[in-house]
């Protein structure tokens, strides 16, 4: 049916609808024209009714659609049948999850475009041309609302009645504070609480093993001993106290470094001379031990370079310098990596002489 | 008594009757199967963002019935081996249980994780083109303002979303949001101890980001994006100009049934593709980081796309630190807090500051072409190049270890480039706006270019123009006036030489088809151009 409706001016009589002789199209159109539509081009797409290109057109799009059908079958048959247990090495269960990409994916794109050749393809080609009535409401039905607004907030009388209007403000807003303070107020906590306050101490803390000097500690707790850390070589220590290795001591991860002799002549020097004398005697031997915890944004500075002895952050790229008190050379960093005094106790086992002197991690605004 | 028959023809007629009766929606209804839409293939970009929403809330349901939002530390018991007997949180163990045991969990997990990457490019895209087409203006800035609010929910729902597996990676995000907190002056460390329940990491933060990620940010997502889709049912689409096109009227076609289900195929198209991206492409295989410990971290730490223009930034910026009496303001304070409430500020107010510039106070409902507001362009190109070389530095790390590069140089080439690139793009695209602006004033002017070269009797060489209107009486062609729309710059554009042959395994029997609309004339009569013409 190529035939092009060229529907009236905006201006053609409406129709009686209940008329017998109208088609369903001219009821359409009437209802286009009392919605503003106009219909420029109704066309079909195809010369002639079942002409070979529609026919084709439609067994394509029937084909896409069993196509669709096989494939979402065969996403059902194969979550139903495929080995899928993970298990360690090369097993057909490692091609589950690709099978169902594969199978439902494919499955839906040719559900998608049997559909959208459908659209495209099959209906009409149509031009229609609506206009918008984005006018804004006129000048009189504004006034009207503005004044029945203003005649609303009249009868409330609360500018004619002043004891009304402080009796709002001071009696109501305790109402709304109200509602707000136990949602907002369950969740303060004072950051600076406590004889050891979160932000400055740390696990290595005497006060968290009973006034007893903290042990250096692997991971699993076993405490270290000098000669435990090879000549050159650095190992990532924890505070040897009851979870010390856990998350519950984020900001106590502190990396022991045993340095060449010459390193370590250079960095005891610049230790010695530090401005404010915070890294003076903390290191042992050729032994320092640096927080790993970032100065910039608490990521564990945990690359270390021996050659040039530098730390590196590797979420932000600070860069840290051991032998000179662990500085910042490149990066965002602004701070120092702070050091753990070390010394050993009488057993043989690196202990901190005391927390941190510097404060441990990102900064923040009342750091002294 | 009478035996009352049962018309089943007659159903549906007596329901819906009986919903008017109620509901008054006979008239309602009609509007919106009438309702004109135009079209046009980047009013389809907010589309893709829409359908990856939906497909995020049913992978996400599914989700929700494996995972446990603890922190809870217990001895990992699962199928994978290589983290047997590993101390690590509930929630962890709980992903990886999703990822192993669960039939079908992984590609649900992947399909959730390639469906929000999907939602949020999908999102910047839409907003590239609606900044770029001037769509963003009155009566549509509340609008404009809505999408940026759904972009800047998006982000914090990526962000609480991949904290939640509490894998390395996801520690580590944590643990510089944190910082990002402590940063704030006066508040930081109250705002960090009050999110974190005390110290970081704590033990409530997962538990309090899921409800943020599965109820709170997606309840106002929602909210908004029925908003969003409600406005702009209620403003009808902008359209492009074009023949018959003007700010009153919208040219296109009735949604029902072709729009709607073209709508219907896409949805379904996009959906196929994160299905089968989910299958074929593996996301943030949580196994691999193990657990997240506060001492370890490995290189190449890099959070999803969208967030990584803010890493980049923050990996930027100089150590350069305020000190304030006793109080220190540290550097990260600029990137994040203030660089990021710029990124998202400056683009809210951009409509009204635009208008405001130009003093335009008018309804537009037709959009611009990029070229006919250069300085749009290059506002635009701007914060595009700044985003982009953000997001750069945000993997600078991984780029100078993939391409041997020294770290520190990829650092300073950010740095450099953050201040010089986006300048020099304002630059170039306002030029290249211009140009192809005067490109087709002298096509309307001219005519196009046939490439017949004609040489005349002085021995001078021309090329004919085919002039696109009439011509005066010298037969020079007259001047055509600038319609801010496509002109024609090729000769089989204007019907010279027969189209290609379309169709893949057979040629389309139909004529060429009618160039954009049919008011500018039926099929093109050709006859074959002579030189010398």
């Amino acid at each position: 049916m190529t035939a092009v409706h060229h529907a009236g001016e905006a201006g053609t009589p409406p129709v009686d609808v209940n008329d017998p002789h109208l088609t369903r199209f001219d009821i359409v159109k009437e209802g286009l024209r009392r919605d503003d539509i106009e219909i420029v081009t109704y066309e079909s797409q195809f010369h002639g009714q079942n002409s070979k290109a529609e026919k084709r057109v439609v067994r394509n799009i029937a084909l896409l659609f069993a196509i669709s059908g096989v494939l979402t079958l065969a996403f059902i048959v194969f979550y139903i049948v495929w080995p899928w247990e993970f298990e360690l090495g090369h097993t057909r269960s490692d091609y589950f999850t690709p099978i169902l990409g594969l199978t439902l994916g494919f499955g839906l794109l040719a559900l998608g475009y049997g559909i959208l050749a459908w659209a495209k393809k099959l209906l009409p080609h149509e031009l229609s041309i609506q206009q918008r009535h984005g006018d804004p409401s006129s000048d009189e039905e504004r006034l009207i609302t503005g004044q029945t607004a203003l005649f609303v907030a009249d009868e409330l009388g609360v500018q004619r009645r002043p004891l009304l209007k402080g009796a709002i403000a001071l009696g109501l807003a305790p109402v709304g504070i109200a509602i707000a303070a136990p949602i907002v107020g369950g969740l303060i906590e004072n950051p600076h609480k406590g004889d050891l306050p979160m932000m400055y101490t740390t696990g290595f803390n005497p006060g968290n093993n009973g006034g007893e000097l903290v042990r250096l500690t692997r991971e699993d707790g076993s405490p270290i001993r000098p000669e435990d850390v090879t000549t050159g070589g650095q190992m990532t220590v924890f505070p040897g106290i009851p979870h010390g290795a856990t998350n519950h001591w984020a900001d106590s991860p502190t990396l022991l470094i045993h340095l060449r002799a010459d390193d370590a002549a250079e960095t005891r020097r610049n230790a010695e001379s530090d401005k404010n004398g915070r890294n003076v005697g903390s290191m042992w031997g050729n032994f320092v031990a640096f927080s790993k915890i970032c100065t910039h944004a608490g990521c564990p500075a945990s690359l270390y370079e021996q050659q040039t002895n530098r730390l590196l952050c590797p979420c932000h790229q600070s860069q840290f310098l051991i032998t000179n008190n662990a500085q910042p050379v490149f990066g965002p960093a602004t701070r120092r990596l702070p050091m753990l005094p070390l010394t050993v106790d009488e057993e043989g086992f690196f202990v901190a002489a005391s927390d941190f002197k510097d404060t441990v991690g990102p900064d923040f605004w009342e750091r002294p | 008594m009478k035996r009352r028959k049962i018309d089943l023809a007659q159903a549906p007629v007596n329901f819906a009757k009986g919903a008017d009766d109620r509901f008054q929606g006979a008239t309602p209804l009609r509007g919106l199967l009438n309702k004109v839409f135009p079209d046009h293939w980047s009013f389809l970009l907010g589309e893709i963002a829409l359908f990856s929403f939906i497909v995020l809330l049913l992978s996400g349901v599914f989700l929700t019935l494996f995972f446990d939002p603890s922190m809870k530390e217990i001895a990992y018991d699962g199928s994978y081996l290589g983290l047997r007997g590993t101390e690590m949180s509930a929630a962890y163990a709980s992903s990886l249980h999703l990822s192993f045991e669960v039939r079908g969990g992984l590609f649900m997990r992947q399909m959730h994780h390639w469906a929000a990457l999907l939602f949020m490019a999908s999102i910047i895209v839409h907003m590239a083109r609606v900044f770029f087409t001037g769509a963003f203006r009155k009566p549509r800035e509340v609008n404009w303002v809505i999408g940026i609010l759904l972009f800047l929910l998006g982000f914090f729902a990526g962000f609480t979303g991949y904290s939640l597996p509490d894998d390395g990676l996801s520690g580590t995000g944590l643990r510089i949001a944190s910082a990002i907190m402590l940063t704030l002056p006066v508040i930081g460390t109250w705002l960090s101890a009050a999110i974190f329940g005390g110290e970081f990491p704590g033990e409530l933060i997962i538990g309090r980001f899921y409800i943020a990620h599965v109820l709170l940010i997606p309840g106002i997502l929602l909210g908004l994006i029925a908003a969003h889709l409600g406005i702009v049912f209620k403003q009808k689409h902008t359209q492009w100009p074009g023949p018959m096109r003007t700010n009153e009227n919208v040219v296109g076609e009735r949604m029902f049934p072709r729009y709607a289900m073209k709508q219907g195929g896409f949805f379904m198209a996009v959906f196929g593709v994160i299905a089968l991206m989910a299958g074929l492409f593996q996301i943030n295989p949580i196994w691999l980081f193990g657990p997240y410990r506060a001492s370890e971290v490995s290189s190449a730490s890099q959070p999803d796309f969208y967030v990584m223009f803010m890493d980049g930034l923050v990996r930027l910026m100089p150590n350069w630190q305020i000190y304030i009496f006793n109080y220190s303001l540290p550097p990260m304070f600029w990137p994040a807090v203030v660089g990021l409430g710029a990124l998202f500020t400056l683009p809210l107010a951009y409509p009204w500051l635009e208008a405001r510039k130009l003093k335009d106070k008018r309804l537009h409902h037709l959009l611009e072409r990029p070229r006919d507001n250069p300085e749009r362009v290059g506002i635009g190109m701007m914060a595009f190049s700044f985003f982009m070389v953000a997001t750069i530095s945000g993997s600078n790390d991984v780029i100078a270890d993939k391409f041997h590069i020294s770290l520190n140089a990829m650092t300073w080439a950010g740095r450099i480039g953050l201040l010089i690139l986006p300048p020099l793009a304002y630059y170039i695209s306002v030029r290249i706006c211009l140009g192809l602006q005067q490109h087709d004033r002298q096509v309307l002017a001219h005519g196009v270019e046939t490439g017949i070269i004609k040489r005349l009797p002085n021995g001078q060489f021309i090329e004919v123009h085919q002039p696109l209107g009439p011509v005066d009486e010298h037969g020079h062609p007259v001047p055509l006036e600038y319609a801010g729309w496509v002109v024609p710059k090729k000769m089989n554009r204007v019907g010279a030489l027969a189209p290609a042959v379309k169709g893949f395994f057979f040629p389309v029997e139909k004529p060429a088809e009618v160039p954009v609309s049919p008011a500018v004339g039926g099929p093109v009569k050709r006859e074959e151009i002579k030189s010398g013409r």
